[in-house]
């Protein structure tokens, strides 16, 4: 009996040893490159390609001199490499009448951007968290007729917003540029939060309620740093919205605020004197670069937001 | 003196109407459980006692103050929910002290009533933990502690254990029994799950559609349901359902196909015998076979047709005079498909229904 159990254990250990080589065991070997494979990277090349090489050809073209611009070759790196371009598109290059450069509509937009996205994120998620979790009556049909607003296209309201700024003082000023930001950023924004703030447990506002927590409190101290993913989100949105706005800075901001995008159309548009590829393609890149960083900075953040806002373990 | 009663409470979302004109009174230091299965009404009623939602209709009084408009911290009452819903930025510390941050305490005092919370719930090591680093039980202890702390008069359990593995249910079940004892408070305790029910009421509310069908002790609850419904919903394996008649008379027995019952030990209700439509419940629990079946008023030969053992007891399948039937036998009792059986039952411990209306006889 005893043996005989023995005898029975043994034998499957036999049997693991003799295992053929192309029985599967172990980690899953990886696949070679099938047909397939080889057509969507070589796709993704070829569309990767296409995206950069404008890029490509800006950067060049804003390291060189203007004699060799006009030798034609616009994919060749610069032969005598220079950062005059940078230089003049940021500190002189000529807007309509004065002769400053970019830097005038650098700060304007940072004077524009700031206060816009600021004000208009705190406004839509405090929208967004009291359209979730302090219904009122109405709530539903406020909230529809927002939505709805998001679907006008802008130019529609652009004249009876300048009435509206004229009448309230604040046309052509600073003020009157976050005012419209702010607006104009409300349904998409609200929407947003109210979405986020919907998929939290509705349990946890109920706890605080029960624990003695104001509208205010429940908003600040426990909903707002579960939620950072999504203001990350918004703020990529605003920042990268308001930045890249042409037509309302145009409209709404006054000749003394006229943001960055609004200039580099002035340099890249002007009629007068020689046009300064190199220049021209510096100021384009220069107005890009704060869009972009906030992509790469923000992202991150986003990225922790995620793991730091975990609700469900 | 009643620590909560209820009054006339009616509540409807939109054109539903999910409470229907709801009384409740609960006793100073009652553990009263709201059992019912998913969708009854529940939740909204302990969310009504709780001040989170608005009544349609009626009153709630807790320690005799109407406090049907009050704020729910200005309840006195402490809300335990299913899904823990801990503050997920702060500590347990933090969750613990945030009520009585809001509520202006001291802080000498807020640590004193940490301390002895943690003390009563073990979680003193978790204190400088994030929510997101403890384990399901823990959670629902921090949870429980956050209402501990506010020192209330009232707990307000909302499934505390579904969210749980069976053996920590098992274990927190236990241990929320002997805070009960400990600190005598009212609890008002929702459940699905019977077993809880059982084990902890000190009175149980059976609801069902927004109305409370009964509201009795748990041995009350389980030997003498008062309709059909209840009958079926507490007790696994279910109760066996047998259709057929009541002959009423000195000596009333209930008829079904070829077998007659004498039902003269049954204890009837209220009204008394009547003729007519009867079903008559026996759980599979109170079933006996062999030689204990022979000393039962009652007994049957029956074949096996299917045997689930289940461990501890072992479930027998069958059907008596062409109606289904289950019965429960000892897990060592050795039964197999096709054995005969001989089983019997004590009519004390049977009930009857009046078929249509399904209310107990
Ligand atoms: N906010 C709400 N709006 C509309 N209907 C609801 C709302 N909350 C709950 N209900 C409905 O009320 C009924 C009872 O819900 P609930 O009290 O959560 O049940 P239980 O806790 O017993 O499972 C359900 O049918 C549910 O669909
Ligand atoms: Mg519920």
């Amino acid at each position: 009996m005893t043996s005989e159990l023995l005898h029975d254990q043994q034998k499957p250990r036999t049997y693991s040893f003799d295992a053929r080589p192309h029985e599967p065991a172990g980690a899953k070997p990886a696949k070679r490159l099938s047909p397939a494979r080889i057509m969507i990277y070589s796709l993704l090349f070829v569309a990767t390609l296409y995206y950069l090489l404008p890029l490509y050809v800006m950067v060049m073209t804003s390291l060189k001199g203007l004699p060799e611009i006009r030798l034609g070759n616009i994919f060749s790196p610069p032969m005598k490499l220079t950062f005059a371009p940078w230089v003049k598109a940021w500190d002189g290059a000529c807007t309509g009448l004065y002769c400053e450069g970019l830097k005038v509509g650098f700060w304007n937009s940072i004077k524009i951007t700031v206060p816009s996205t600021i004000v208009s994120i705190a406004v839509a998620s405090v929208n967004g968290y009291a359209l979730t979790n302090w219904k009122f009556k109405g709530s539903e049909v406020f909230f529809a007729i927002l939505i709805f607003g998001s679907f006008i296209p802008y130019q529609v309201m652009l004249f009876p917003l300048v009435i509206i700024t004229r009448e309230l003082g604040i046309f052509g000023s600073l003020s009157g540029i976050v005012f419209i930001h702010t607006i104009f950023g409300m349904p998409i924004l609200t929407l947003l939060f109210r979405n986020y703030f919907m998929s939290l447990p509705p349990e946890l506002f109920k706890a605080a309620r029960v624990d003695g927590a104001g509208f205010w409190r429940i908003f600040l101290v426990i909903l707002v740093p579960m939620s950072l993913p999504i203001f990350a989100v918004a703020l990529i949105l605003q920042v990268t919205g308001i930045w890249n706005d042409f037509l309302f800075g145009l409209v709404f901001a006054g000749l003394k605020n006229f943001p960055m995008t609004v200039q580099l159309n002035n340099i890249v548009n002007a009629t007068q004197g020689v046009k300064e590829y190199n220049v021209n393609m510096a100021a384009a890149l220069l107005t890009g670069l704060v869009p972009l960083s906030i992509y790469f900075i923000s992202g991150k953040l986003f990225v922790r937001g995620i793991a730091a806002g975990a609700v469900k373990g | 003196m009643n620590s909560i009663e209820i009054k006339d409470l009616s509540l409807r979302f939109g054109e539903v109407e999910v409470l229907k004109n709801l009384n409740l009174s609960i006793h100073k230091g009652e553990f009263l459980v709201l059992l019912g299965s998913s969708g009854c009404g529940k939740s909204t009623l302990l969310n009504c006692v709780a001040g989170l939602l608005d009544l349609s209709h009626g009153q709630i009084f807790i320690d005799e103050r109407n406090v049907t408009w009050e704020e729910p911290k200005d309840r006195g009452i402490g809300m335990v929910f299913q899904s823990y819903a801990l503050y997920p930025q702060m500590s347990v510390r933090g969750n613990l002290s945030f009520g009585l941050k809001n509520a202006g305490i001291p802080k000498a005092e807020i640590a004193k009533r940490i301390q002895r919370a943690a003390e009563i719930l073990q979680i003193q090591d978790l204190l400088h933990r994030k929510p997101a680093a403890l384990s399901g039980g823990q959670r629902q202890r921090v949870a429980i502690g956050r209402a501990l702390v506010r020192d209330v008069d009232v707990f307000l359990f909302d499934e505390p254990l579904s969210n749980l593995d069976a053996k920590l249910r098992a274990d927190l079940r236990v241990e929320i029994n002997r805070l009960h004892h400990r600190l005598k408070n009212t609890m008002i305790y929702v459940t699905h799950d019977q077993i809880e029910a059982m084990t902890l009421a000190d009175r149980i509310a059976v609801m069902r559609d927004g109305n409370i069908l009964q509201l009795d002790v748990p041995s009350q609850i389980y030997n003498r349901p008062i309709n059909k419904y209840i009958a079926g919903f507490i007790g696994s394996p279910s109760m066996n359902f047998l259709e057929g008649k009541l002959s009423a008379g000195d000596n009333p027995s209930f008829i079904f196909g070829d077998e007659r019952f004498d039902m003269s030990r049954y204890r009837f209700d209220g009204e008394g015998q009547q003729n007519g439509a009867t079903t008559l419940g026996v759980r599979p629990e109170h079933i006996r076979t062999g030689n204990a079946a022979q000393e039962m008023p009652i007994s049957r030969n029956i074949v096996v047709e299917v045997v689930e053992p289940m461990g501890s007891d072992t479930l027998v399948r069958t059907h008596l005079a062409g109606q289904e039937f289950r019965l429960r036998m000892d897990g060592l009792a050795s039964v197999n498909k096709g054995d005969n059986l001989l089983v019997g039952f004590d009519p004390a411990q049977v009930s009857l229904f009046e078929t249509t209306s399904e209310q107990r006889l």
